[in-house]
């Protein structure tokens, strides 16, 4: 099986789609209200000035998360979508 | 049977006669994600005739008010913004609580609005479709449409109206376009359409389901805010963006020193003739120095700092409605991350260099409890505007006005120390409790990052006047109470002062006799080290209060000793022990400024941290630790100030 890629390796200006949010716990269940759910378009905007958090834009709004958010969503190409 | 249930041949009439609650009018719960225009549609039903109180039992401020719907009078609750129903920060808890009744009127509402950005609908669909979940008669109210419709975004309201099963209104808040047809609605929530099914909640149903309302209202999405993307290139910049950073800072501060301070030299000169004119026409001394040091100076200094807490609640509240706020908290959250807590936490500090209060009750967006109270449990250390009467006024009689580099003076530099002092120390102090008992727990970081937009003024007025309200109820009941019990027990009870003392010496005399100079001298062991003498510790006590009082009480009990030098300044610089000795030496100034660097001698920010928290733990927690710190550094920097001048 291919290794799979998160969320913390999409650059700057760079498109993918949630493939899901590992685990099932309450971080993933908000980041799911928060609209990283499956199948969504996801885009990194741009990193804060001293690297972290990030803000990525999804379904219309943009959302700043810290890296070991973005560790746990798991990501495919935007293409393959 | 409850009235919930749709049926025929119940109208609201009936309805609300058989409401056990005895309350008639039906109640109608605002719900809505942070920055959805929620609190906007709230005031324009409302006509911002709204009840603040609290939730019973929890932190969260309750807003209710009442709309007027064809003669029938309807309670509007604005919950506060969550972006889910399943609670994580105290907030979301009072949502999902009151939605499914478990709040004082043991009962939900009769009815719920939810409120949906036109341009976030893809990820807004997932709250509307927890509402519509909850089985109450829903109304969904789109927002800001003609900023959708200026980004070239489009949504078909009749589709998503039957698709969903609700009504849809689009609305524009600032406008007060729709608002109409809202409030047409409003006074029958019983005959709105019910949704025939109701949206899944397992995530990739969710998904599905969203991707499937998106399709059928014809979704476009709007183009990215191009405005939003050209200044966050600029304020997000590594270097630039940082330099903006210091600037805005540099900006804050720079109004509570120079901005403010013409219009509070005003006040202040007006309040000190009204004290003029009081000992000029009050004879009995005591009752002078009541009205002049008590009522009017203890007062006064607090109504003095009103245009400087105005002016800084008109930033802050500009600065988080315009969409700064979010990222200041973006850029500072690497930073924060070190010490354990997050970016908005220093927003919430930064509101704390005005006041501690509305610092703490702006904890409320951290959707972490434990860096909640972190960050309550620091607040107090920053400097906050109550300091700056007690700061100015022995820096101005002790430290020397020497030039040190440049434009840049001793005074100066100490009192820019004492705020370092202050900032420092809570920074460590968060750091320690974020490593031991407040260890984080595993909730994920998120903060949205709303597009820039010009606020309403009205909004931003509203804010502005609900922080300053504190304040004014502070001067009026806190500092008025405290003054005027001080003065009484200084003067009782009445004892003769030995023949041979001047009158002088006599008013002393009945001083340290009193109540207030007999606990004041009973502490002198306690504060010895740091090198107070008991009219300093009278006045640190009477300080608890507010810090303010400080100042009056020592004007107080040194207007009545000293010969008729009214000025508080020359006094304390003149006021000696009976062997001669200065009783203010630089380490003792040096001790009373660190204490109130620490102490928390604020009843107000006791009180709202008792509220916030709710519990009596951690204000009790707060107060003695800062004691204990407050005695402690007070100590040091006697004893180092002794060092250097001996």
């Amino acid at each position: 099986m291919e290794q799979e890629l998160t969320l913390s390796t999409l650059e700057r200006g760079e498109r993918a789609v949630i493939s899901y949010v590992a685990g099932d716990d309450a971080v993933a269940t908000r980041l799911g209200h928060l609209g990283f759910l499956p199948g969504t378009e996801i885009q990194t905007i741009r990193r804060a000035p001293f690297g972290d958090p990030t803000i990525y834009a999804l379904r219309g709004n943009q959302m700043c998360l810290r890296r070991a958010e973005t560790e746990r969503i798991i990501i495919s190409p935007a293409e393959v979508a | 049977m409850s009235c919930h249930e749709p049926g025929p041949h119940h109208t609201h009439k009936n309805c609300s006669s058989d409401t056990l609650t005895g309350n008639p009018d039906p109640r109608i719960a605002l719900i809505g994600s942070p920055n959805a225009g929620k609190t906007t549609l709230f005031n324009q039903l409302t006509g911002l005739r709204a009840k603040t109180g609290n939730y019973p039992g929890v932190t969260v401020t309750r807003r209710t008010g009442i709309a007027k719907a064809e003669g029938r009078e309807l309670v509007i609750e604005d919950l506060p913004g969550t972006y889910s129903l399943m609670p994580v920060s105290p907030d979301e808890q009072v949502v999902s609580d009151v939605l499914n009744g478990k709040l004082d009127e043991d009962q939900p509402p009769d009815a719920a609005i939810v409120v949906m950005d036109a341009t976030t609908v893809e990820r807004s669909l997932i709250l509307v479709g927890q509402v519509l979940d909850l089985g109450l008669p829903t109304i969904v109210v789109v927002t800001m449409v003609d900023e959708l419709a200026d980004r070239g975004g489009y949504i078909d309201r009749e589709a998503l109206q039957s698709i969903l099963g609700v009504p849809v209104v689009e609305i524009v808040g600032t406008k007060g376009i729709g608002v109409d047809e809202v409030r047409g609605l409003l006074h029958d929530p019983t005959s709105w359409p019910r949704p025939v099914i109701t949206p899944p909640t397992e995530p990739t149903e969710q998904a599905a389901w969203i991707d499937s309302v998106l399709t059928t209202i014809l979704h476009e999405p709007p183009s990215g805010h191009r405005r939003t993307a050209a200044i966050d290139r600029a304020l997000l910049h590594p270097v630039i963006g940082v330099l903006i950073f210091l600037l805005v800072m540099l900006g804050f501060f720079q109004v509570i020193f120079t901005v403010a301070k013409p219009i509070q030299d005003w006040i202040g000169a007006l309040f000190d003739s009204a004290g003029d004119w009081v000992e000029a026409h009050v004879t009995w001394a005591p009752l002078a120095s009541l009205i002049s040091d008590g009522v009017l100076g203890g007062v006064g200094t607090v109504i003095q700092f009103l245009p400087q807490i105005l002016l800084l609640f008109l930033m802050i509240s500009f600065l988080e409605n315009v969409g700064y706020m979010s990222r200041a908290a973006l850029v500072m959250d690497r930073a924060m991350g070190t010490i354990g807590l997050e970016g908005r936490c220093f927003v919430s500090l930064l509101s704390s260099y005005a006041c501690a209060v509305p610092g703490i009750m702006s904890t409320r967006t951290i959707p972490s409890s434990r860096d909640r109270i972190a960050t309550m449990m620091v607040a107090p250390m920053m400097t906050c505007s109550a300091r700056i009467p007690v700061y100015t006024l022995f820096i101005a009689a002790f430290v020397p006005a020497t030039k040190v580099w440049g434009p840049i003076g001793l005074q100066g530099l100490v009192l820019f120390g004492l705020y370092l002092l202050g900032t420092v120390s809570a920074m460590i102090v968060a750091a320690i409790l974020k490593r031991t008992s407040l260890r984080s727990d595993k909730l994920p970081f998120y903060m949205e990052m709303p597009p820039y937009r010009v606020p309403g003024w009205r909004l931003v007025l509203t804010q502005c006047w609900d922080s300053c309200k504190y304040f004014l109820r502070k001067a009026g009941t806190i500092i008025l109470g405290t003054s005027v019990i001080l003065w009484i027990l200084l003067h009782i009870p009445v004892v003769t002062p030995p023949a041979q003392l001047n009158d002088q010496q006599a008013a002393s005399y009945q001083m340290q006799h009193s109540i207030a100079g007999t606990v004041g001298r009973a502490v002198e062991p306690v504060f010895k080290p740091l090198g107070f003498n008991w009219e300093i510790n009278v006045a640190l006590i009477a300080s608890l209060s507010a810090r303010e009082v400080f100042v009056a009480t020592l004007g107080q009990i040194t207007s009545a000793q000293s010969d008729n030098t009214k000025d508080i300044t020359t006094s304390l610089q003149q006021q000696t022990y009976p062997n001669g000795e200065k009783v203010y030496t630089a380490p003792t100034v040096a001790a009373i400024l660190v204490f109130f660097v620490y102490a928390l001698q604020c009843m107000s920010t006791v009180a709202v941290m008792r509220r916030e928290t709710n519990s009596r733990r951690w204000p009790l927690f707060a107060f003695t630790y800062m004691f204990a710190l407050a005695w402690i550094m007070g100590w040091v920097a006697h004893t180092i100030t002794t060092a250097l001048t001996t």
